[in-house]
């Protein structure tokens, strides 16, 4: 067996032998085959990623004439090298032409002690208390928020379990955080609640099961919605869903229409007219219910208040994953029969009006005094350009929504963000990419590190201060 | 190269970084600014001194005269840990932090300050200030009145190499480059030699100038038996104590997947 080439860093006076394939002692620089690089390489991003083109690599000896200038390529901060702390100019400031514009980008690995993420999952399911403490691998990394329409909300990370707490748990929420901006799955534990896999664009996994898709609204929003659609088409309607069942006939959103009775009867506690709590247990089966015959929720059915024989039903689930059709019989029992081409429409619309149940990460955090010091040599001036819109800030390429008032705090939805392009220091504290556009004049009046910009084919070229290596994401090809 | 670098933390901590170094540092009251200048000052030459004799740090002790100060302090931390594989390398972050701090404090003296260095804490209390930790079994607290006045761990998953399977080690010694070495050599000394659930590699294939050369350091701990466990435990534990009777720590806590030993027990 061969040993694998090891080399010398020279990144700082410890001059580490990294084996190939291994980082030296700081985690930061690395050995690739032979070459001592930052653990990414410096990324360009192609604007037209936006089409969906796949993301290649890209070397500098092969550069095949594209035009690096213009709208096309955002300059990122992925793999620029942090300057963190900053006393010295951030690594790159690339001076390019944006529509006309001598704009400057200025990049850099930003360290982010102040960061976390707020996580959206689609989910009707009670994943646990408002503020019960969310766990990863048993330590805690955050607490569950809000419920929100359809879905859930948690809060993760953030400095008290960054730095406040014990080792582990610094370690850990640090990991997880890591995990979910870099779009990989977690496993969470609710004090209390459930357990739930959450991973950037991916539907949530719930106590162990995928949760497909959003519904419309509850049995009884979705009774609300669609009724004027039924009337006519058929005589009654039963939404079947585990939070409220609701019945068309029975319905406000009926009686406004003046729906005749039925003489149906639901098996479960009626909460308003229409409305029904708990016809069933939850779970795999019709509307997050373990119901597989529908028929099973109903009771006889009344003459006196409307039963007739020839009678129309239908019941659907209020994702429109389940339907079915039926007709009573002369003894005013419902018979199945197929769904007529009239209404198999709405049924459709409702599968249609439901979306695909997702996780939502969206990375939250605050660039400090020293971040900014190394963008310009007065850091208050960069807030304000950027509270004035003269200064764009992105993440990875991505826009970011910052947060008014003081500071600034932003967030940025991670899918939207290269794979990979955070990163991590043993603080613990998340390293993200981040890039400050703004035109060259007003750079140098916010008082910019004017002396050290380079153009940004310069850069492409010569790389920085650790190798040459960059690569386009999105095509490069003309 | 890389020159070092420092940056005030939003909530008024210091920053440190150079190489492999990172130093988080808090001072209370109002000789901060001068300590943190202090701070800078004397970090500025810390990785070139210490890379200066680095390949007699990575051996174990011989009749070196080290020159550097932070040597200094390693070779006196491990020189009472005989008979055992030990460099001054193992105390490398608690001296760091010790020195940072000393130098820190020497011409303004605050009422608190701490330098902690990955982990390897060193500090400084007077009056009624105290410093709070957590170590995996309870808050640690610790007040001026009491000795200890550094806090290390260390374990298999820790940025340093590891011979046996703890998941961390912590120790309270009266300097942390004294808890340094000693809660790695109970960590070492946490094992279950041989056992099937535990991946291990020589060193040297991970770093190739570990100054634990071709020794096998743990990369993988599986799920072990309870018993196991205890029995890795009470090996660790049994060191501690003898460290403790010796009079080099003052408190260790040992935890290996959710069994934790505590040297001394009546704590």
């Amino acid at each position: 067996m061969t040993r694998p080439a090891k080399i010398r860093c020279d990144a700082c006076p410890v001059m580490c032998y990294i084996a190939d394939g291994k980082t030296g002692a700081c985690d930061r620089y690395a050995n690739a085959g032979g070459q001592i690089i930052r653990c990414d390489p410096l990324t360009i991003l192609d604007r037209r990623i936006a089409k969906g083109d796949e993301i290649k690599p890209f070397l500098a000896a092969n550069w095949d004439g594209y035009t690096a200038t213009g709208d096309d390529v955002t300059v990122s901060a992925i793999g620029a090298g942090t300057t963190y702390p900053d006393y010295k100019p951030a690594p790159f400031i690339v001076s390019r032409e944006i529509a006309g514009v001598d704009c400057v980008t200025v990049v850099t690995e930003a360290i982010f002690s102040y960061c976390g993420v707020k996580v959206k999952i689609d989910t009707d399911r009670h994943l646990g208390a408002e503020a019960a403490t969310v766990r990863a691998e048993g330590e805690a990394i955050g607490h569950v928020m809000t419920s929100e329409y359809g879905s859930q909300m948690l809060s993760l990370g953030g400095v008290d379990h960054l730095t406040g707490g014990s080792k582990a748990e610094g370690r850990t929420t640090c990991d997880a955080l890591l995990q979910l901006c870099n779009k990989e799955a977690v496993e969470l534990t609710v004090d209390g609640g459930s357990t739930v896999v959450v991973q950037a664009g991916q539907a949530p996994i719930v106590d162990g099961v995928r949760e497909d898709r959003m519904r419309v609204g509850c049995g009884s929003a979705t009774i609300g919605m669609f009724a004027s659609q039924w009337k006519g088409l058929v005589d009654e309607v039963v939404v079947v869903d585990d939070h409220i069942t609701g019945v068309v006939s029975e319905h406000q959103a009926g009686k406004v229409i003046d729906w005749p009775d039925t003489g149906i009867r639901i098996k479960g506690h009626r909460s308003t007219p229409g409305r029904y709590f708990k016809v069933a247990e939850p779970g795999q089966g019709w509307g997050g219910t373990n119901i597989e015959d529908p028929l099973t929720i109903l009771g006889e059915w009344r003459a006196d208040k409307g039963a007739k024989p020839g009678l129309r039903l239908l019941m659907v689930s209020t994702t429109g994953d389940h339907a079915a059709y039926f007709v009573l019989n002369d003894a005013l029992e419902p018979d199945a029969a197929p769904m007529p081409q009239a209404l198999q429409p709405s049924v459709d619309l409702i599968a249609q009006n439901c979306e695909p149940a997702l996780c939502t990460v969206l990375f939250m955090g605050g660039a400090g005094g020293s971040l900014r010091s190394g963008v310009t040599e007065n850091p208050v001036k960069l807030t304000n350009s950027v509270k004035a819109a003269q200064t764009k800030v992105t993440i990875g390429g991505a826009p970011v929504y910052r947060w008014p008032g003081g500071g600034i705090t932003v967030m940025v939805d991670v899918t939207d963000v290269p794979d990979g392009a955070f990163g991590y220091v043993p603080t613990p504290a998340l390293v993200a990419p981040l890039e400050f556009t703004v035109d060259r004049a007003a750079y140098e009046a916010l008082g910019g590190h004017s002396t050290v910009i380079r153009t940004l084919s310069d850069v492409l070229e010569t790389g920085g201060e650790y190798g040459a290596d960059a690569r386009i994401v999105g095509t490069a090809e003309r | 190269m890389t020159a070092p670098q420092h940056a005030l933390l939003p909530d008024c901590r210091l920053h440190l970084h150079h190489g492999p170094i990172d130093l988080i540092i808090g001072v209370e009251g109002s000789k901060r600014n001068a300590c943190y200048r202090a701070a800078c000052e004397r970090f500025a030459t810390v990785l070139q001194g210490l890379v200066a004799e680095l390949s007699d740090l990575r051996q174990p002790l011989q009749n070196t005269r080290f020159s550097d100060p932070i040597a200094r302090r390693m070779a006196q931390a491990v020189a009472p840990h005989g008979g055992v594989f030990v460099t001054p390398m193992a105390a490398v972050a608690g001296a760091v932090a010790d020195e940072v701090l000393a130098a820190m404090i020497t011409d303004h003296v605050p009422p608190k300050a701490y330098v902690n260095n990955g982990g390897d804490i060193a500090l400084h209390l007077s009056g009624q200030r105290s410093f709070n930790a957590r170590s995996p079994t309870a808050d640690i607290t610790i007040t001026a009145e009491e000795s200890a006045r550094g806090i290390a761990t260390s374990g298999w998953r820790g940025r340093s190499h590891s011979l046996g399977i703890a998941d961390a080690v912590t120790v309270l010694a009266r300097t942390a480059a004294t808890a340094d070495v000693a809660a790695t050599l109970i960590a070492n000394a946490v094992d279950v030699p041989g056992h099937p659930a535990v991946s291990r590699q020589p060193a040297s294939a991970l770093s190739p100038d570990s100054d634990l050369g071709e020794r096998l350091v743990t990369t993988d701990v599986g799920p072990l038996p309870a018993a196991d466990i205890a029995k890795a435990l009470s090996g660790g534990a049994k060191v501690a104590q003898n460290m403790m009777n010796r009079g080099h720590i003052l408190q260790a806590i040992l935890s290996l997947q959710g069994q934790t030993n505590e040297v001394p027990l009546d704590l």
